[in-house]
């Protein structure tokens, strides 16, 4: 296959990392909860995967079980996080950044602890061609598209379709605008954020596992997932807080983040190594040019949620 | 309505926001939520060190490494007081951004670019003139670096909105990478560090620390003076209130926003010349060493007054530096110096609810819980 053909593929296929982890940004920023805690999540997730893998990789249970038991694991790890996060935030109204840069802290550490003592040779082969399936017999870069690459696909369209074509969408941006304003219609702040956060928080660390587990299928992996999260955070801007654009973000984002290792293939681009850290900067620098682009142009839809970072209190109206 | 219906109507607990709280009470609530993240962490060590399982008597001593990773030999002590000092020196200087509610996450971007100028002088002027010369040129670069990273998103917050959080994340990464595109071409080929550079060293006062510390401990004592007692703190506290507010007694919003982020990204920078001239000589993408982030928790903590600082950044420094010799002593992966302090800070950040907040259960106070 044509090596831009591959390349294309390969980044599709990094960039679904991010796809998981900006839809459920999105998601918990569009409730008025700006999470920085994604990275620690996205991490936890891996890790929550990678220990019941390792309990259940040798059992004998049927493939399929365990597959569906790993991401189980993972979503049960994102989803205490992002219940610690939502308890903290929402409940006890604790400042967000400090919150979500603290569970981000944790995140990252604990996952380090627990993955680095798990056996790789148990949690990253066993049931790994599940994962594959439409493309696993294939020898080129299209293997690398599977079950979990489709998901993540599917799972930013519906969240576009749920925020933007149904009711419950409507309420969640409403939180997010002015939840003064939603409470006083009669819409259940307290449960909506809640909700947004721990569905977003599952979401983003899945996005965690797939990375470690069926993209890279490494023992190193899940060392370089906490750079991913805050690239995912980037990408929220990017898209403009719409779920169906980080499918296109995210490959733009995989492309940069990957051609310094390519480019080095072609001939007639000459490259120095001096090269690959500047292309790994420029998803920041653009993302920072759309932030600044979008707060010029000024249009309603395109910014970030009204409340995006404060909390609410009732009886502060 | 019955009084009966009334009374199930009344939900089990209800908040308010309390009008003030005496010290002793809240320092009394802090202190148990420490002690609390102490024993969770107990019970989560439990769980992580197979040591801790096999005798679960050592319990008492996983608690003891905590004071003997700072407190344990003189050099160990004196590395905790100079990481002490550059954790509060970056705090410092994120205090008076967030103070008016500018939320300045880019201080590890700041300290980095800081870091990364002072030694980009040191590379190519180094031994070619004079040693103070040279450490001044050092200074001015790394104060103007940090300078630049914090105003560019400040202007653009003054002049179109633009959200500072993101702006200022972002920033972070992009210094990350500048680093990483300077090492390469520095480092010669083959060699996987830039090594310890042979000049631009701070002068030894005693010991390599107390320059440091001493400069923090101005540098502490000025902040606190600035804000607390002049006109520009003043303004920057009363932007931080109401913007509106400013408007309308003539403050120049705009103007405050831009300066104060020249003297926060200053500040940084004076932090990553500390780092560079006063310990490392050296610069790595990891040079500031995530102490942007604890930073913002540190100066959260210490309520942005930085005389308080000075007592949670100790605390936080505290734990990273015992949780460390726990790694060390019980074998765990040196990541757990994170988790620990994540844990601690859970519960001081939770428990400030409980500080700010009364929490009113059904039937206690029946006169201030009926429903209105």
């Amino acid at each position: 296959m044509n090596i831009w053909l591959n390349f294309l593929i390969d980044s599709l296929a990094f960039g679904a990392t991010f796809i998981y982890g900006s839809t459920g940004e999105i998601l918990t920023e569009k409730a008025g909860h700006l999470n920085l805690g994604i990275p620690g999540i996205m991490c936890m997730g891996g890790a929550g995967g990678c220990l019941i893998l390792n309990l259940v990789g040798k059992s004998g249970l049927p493939p399929f079980l365990i597959v569906i038991l790993g991401i189980l694991g993972a979503l049960v790890f994102s989803l205490l996080c992002g219940m610690i996060y939502s308890f903290l935030t929402v409940s006890l109204r604790a400042n967000q950044n400090v919150t979500g840069l603290t569970l981000t802290t944790f995140g990252v550490g604990l996952s380090k602890v627990i993955v680095s003592k798990l056996d790789p040779t148990i949690y990253l082969v066993g049931p790994r061609k599940m994962y594959r399936w439409p493309f696993a017999a294939r020898q080129d870069s299209l293997q690398l598209l599977g079950v979990l690459f489709f998901a993540a696909v599917i799972i930013a369209l519906a969240s576009s379709w749920i925020l933007f074509h149904t009711k419950v969408g409507l309420h969640l941006r409403a939180v997010g605008e002015n939840p003064g304003t939603a409470d006083a219609v009669g819409i259940n702040v307290t449960r909506y954020k809640y909700v947004a956060t721990c569905v977003g928080s599952s979401i983003a660390g899945l996005g965690g596992f797939y990375y470690i587990i069926d993209y890279m299928a490494s023992q190193e992996a899940y060392l370089s997932v906490e750079a991913l999260g805050w690239l995912s955070i980037a990408l929220v801007i990017f898209a403009l807080w719409r779920p169906h654009m980080t499918i296109i973000g995210s490959t733009v984002f995989g492309i940069l983040f990957s051609l310094g290792s390519y480019i080095t293939n072609v001939s007639w681009i000459k490259v120095t190594m001096a090269t690959t850290p500047l292309l790994k900067m420029l998803p920041y620098v653009v993302t920072i040019l759309v932030l600044i682009v979008s707060s010029i142009r000024n249009k309603r839809e395109n910014q970030p949620p009204a409340s995006l970072g404060l909390s609410y209190f009732r009886e502060e109206r | 309505m019955s009084k009966r219906d009334s009374e199930a109507r009344v939900p089990l607990f209800h908040l308010s926001k309390r009008a003030s709280i005496e010290p002793w009470k809240a320092w009394l609530i802090r202190v148990a939520a420490v002690a609390l993240g102490l024993i969770v962490c107990g019970l989560v060590a439990f769980l992580l060190i197979e040591k801790l399982q096999q005798k679960p008597e050592k319990i008492g001593e996983f608690y003891y490494t905590f004071i003997k990773g700072a407190f344990g030999t003189t050099r160990k002590f004196w590395r905790f007081l100079k990481n002490l000092a550059v954790l509060l020196c970056i705090s410092l200087a994120l205090t008076p951004a967030f103070r008016m509610r500018f939320w300045n996450i880019g201080g590890e971007g700041q300290t980095l670019i800081g870091v990364l100028s002072a030694i980009a002088v040191d590379f190519y002027l180094g031994g070619k003139i004079p040693e103070w010369i040279l450490l001044i040129l050092m200074l001015i670069a790394a104060l103007a670096a940090g300078a630049a990273w914090g105003v560019i998103p400040a202007l653009f917050r003054a002049k179109w909105g633009t959200n500072e959080t993101l702006f200022t994340l972002m920033m972070n990464y992009v210094a990350t990478y500048l680093v990483a595109y300077f090492l390469v071409i520095w480092v010669p080929s083959g060699s996987s560090s830039l090594g310890k550079l042979k000049n631009g060293k701070l002068p030894v006062i005693g010991n390599e620390n107390v320059l440091i510390i001493i400069v923090v401990l101005l540098v502490t004592a000025a902040l606190y003076i600035y804000l607390s007692y002049t006109k520009h703190g003043y303004e920057i506290n009363v932007v931080g209130e109401s913007v509106r507010t400013a408007r309308y007694v003539g403050i120049k919003v705009n103007r405050v926003i831009i300066r104060t982020m020249i003297l926060s990204g200053a500040l940084c920078g004076l932090a990553g010349y500390l780092i560079a001239a006063g310990s490392d000589q050296t610069v790595t993408t990891t040079s500031a060493g995530g102490q942007g982030f604890t930073g913002i928790l540190v100066a959260w903590l210490g309520k942005f007054n930085p005389l308080f600082m000075i007592l949670t950044a100790a605390l936080i420094q505290l734990l990273n530096q015992g949780a460390n010799q726990i790694s060390q002593d019980f074998g765990v992966n040196n990541a757990l110096p994170n988790v620990i302090v994540g844990i601690i800070l859970f519960f001081v950040i939770g428990c400030e609810f409980f500080i700010n907040y009364e929490v009113h259960f059904r039937g206690h106070h029946p006169e201030k819980g009926a429903v209105k």
